[in-house]
């Protein structure tokens, strides 16, 4: 019962956050804004992560692949694979639910625990559009390009650290990353991050939206968001494999 | 002018509001006294839709308003400025940002009318080029003013204040009842302000609502407050030792 009182209480958010805004050019402000808290802020961890985990992929899949039948490109070719189809689109996510999720759990419920939600819904303005429609179109917005410059980097981290170790070579690492490419995997893994990016988004401002109380169920509204953020992605991961891969 | 009749509220099986009447009239400063716990929140949050009435209307000039529609109730909203216990300033906006969010949102005026806007409610909070800062770098007081500033950059008809003074020490909680007292005269604003602070009641209650456990107990005015042969009342506003000098002055 728990489970389909949230659900439904969800959607009734949702549907109010994407009833019509009273004023497009103000909640364009907040899009930008939101990009910005959302997006910018989140590209240090993200290239600092992606960079080093590309190289620890490239090093693990050379010190596993010992078999003589097994070419030296299919490092690069790994490596490929595993960010773009796995790393990037669903390990990323799963850390940026960590870091936008509790972020905007914490923001709104702060906002609703200080009545600052009551003034905007006294002054006749629908506060969960307000808040949380930006927050949605900034995250589906954003999370795509993030996770592109996460696959870049990471890709590039296996090329820089196989070479410094001496996992593979340049040419090798080139040709695996370039081998046996399919381009419509890029549509599977764009899809799976906008449906995280929404989930992250609207499951967080759920959680913070429907705080009550101080600044202990805060925080633990900001850990479910992240909690059930996470959860939701792994199913949704499993869900969108089942649908293109098999 | 704002009528509430015959209004009930229940949260679980605990009855919070029990059939309270009352009107507030527009020009006045309303005040909603009783001690904490009485209601008297609940009541200002069934009036501006925060909670649902069980029973009972709330009419803004005849407008019954739990029964209006969302678009109705917006339009009614935008008539009403409200300042929170806690001033509910939006953290991440600076003061003149504060101010004049609702006007970003609801009016179509120009920048420099936006601007002169906000100059001018900042002007009558004594709050005179502080438009750049943060609500987190100013103290109680001027959170307070700031939140009327905002409340009132709308031009709202109604005017609500949910304990002003709370937190506050005394200079300054006049300065506030000033001010509400001089802004609902000045632009003739029906202003209900919800307080247990005396000096406020005898300071600014032209119109004095007095709740006692969600009922209606005694209406009257400042000077009938201090004449009252209410029991509950007496024991409420002659709690303190302060007030009981007022009062045994007031019997000679």
């Amino acid at each position: 019962m728990n489970l389909f009182f949230h659900l439904g209480r969800y959607f009734i958010l949702i549907k109010r956050v994407f009833s019509k805004p009273e004023k497009l050019s103000v909640y364009f402000k907040q899009i930008i804004h939101e990009i910005d808290n959302i997006g910018i802020s989140s590209l240090p961890i993200i290239a600092i992560i992606s960079f080093f985990m590309g190289g620890v992929i490239t090093i693990q899949s050379a010190f596993g692949f010992t078999s003589p039948l097994v070419p030296l490109y299919a490092v690069g070719f790994t490596a490929r694979e595993s960010m773009l189809l796995e790393f990037s689109p669903t390990i990323v996510c799963l850390i940026l639910a960590g870091k936008i999720g509790s972020n905007i759990a914490s923001e709104i419920g702060s906002m609703r625990i200080t009545e600052q939600i009551d003034a905007l819904e006294i002054m006749g303005i629908n506060s969960a559009g307000y808040l949380i429609l930006p927050k949605i179109a900034a995250g589906v917005f954003i999370m795509p390009f993030l996770i592109a410059i996460s696959m870049f980097l990471g890709i590039l981290g296996g090329y820089v650290m196989g070479i410094a170790t001496g996992a593979c070579s340049s040419y090798e690492y080139i040709y695996g990353i370039q081998a046996f490419f399919e381009p419509w995997k890029l549509y599977y893994s764009f899809t799976k991050v906008l449906t995280f990016a929404f989930l992250i988004t609207s499951i967080s401002s759920y959680f913070g939206y429907y705080t009550h109380g101080g600044a202990l169920e805060v925080g633990k509204s900001s850990t479910a968001a992240v909690v059930y953020s996470s959860i939701l992605i792994l199913i949704f991961n499993f869900l969108l494999t089942q649908l293109f891969l098999t | 002018m704002i009528e509430i009749k015959n209004i009930s509220k229940s949260f679980g099986a605990t009855k919070v509001i029990d059939d309270v009447s009352y009107v507030f009239e527009q020009g006045k400063t309303n005040l909603i006294i009783g001690e904490s716990g009485s209601g008297k929140t609940t009541i200002m949050k069934l009036m501006v839709g925060l909670h649902s009435v069980d029973s009972g209307e709330v009419l803004y000039d005849g407008l019954n308003f739990p029964t209006l529609g969302v678009k109705e109730k917006q339009e009614v909203r935008k008539k009403i400025g409200m300042l929170f216990q806690g001033g509910a300033l939006f953290d991440s906006q600076t003061l003149e940002e504060n101010v004049r969010f609702p006007l970003d949102m609801f009016t179509t005026m120009s920048k420099e009318e936006k601007l002169e806007r906000v100059n001018f409610c900042l002007e009558k909070v004594q709050l005179t080029n502080k438009n750049n800062l943060y609500p987190g770098e100013l103290s109680g007081g001027m959170k307070k003013r700031a939140a009327l500033a905002r409340a009132i950059a709308n031009s709202p008809q109604y005017l609500f204040c949910d304990e002003p003074n709370s937190g506050l020490d005394p200079k300054t909680s006049i300065v506030i009842d000033n001010l509400i007292q001089s802004l609902t005269k000045e632009f003739n604003i029906t202003t209900i302000v919800i307080t247990h602070d005396m000096n406020s009641v005898v300071e600014i209650g032209e119109k004095i609502l007095y709740i006692y456990k969600g009922k209606h107990w005694w209406t009257g005015n400042s000077k009938e407050i201090l004449k009252t042969t209410n029991p509950e009342l007496v024991d409420f506003v002659f709690a303190s030792g302060f007030m009981k000098e007022v009062f045994n002055v007031v019997k000679k």
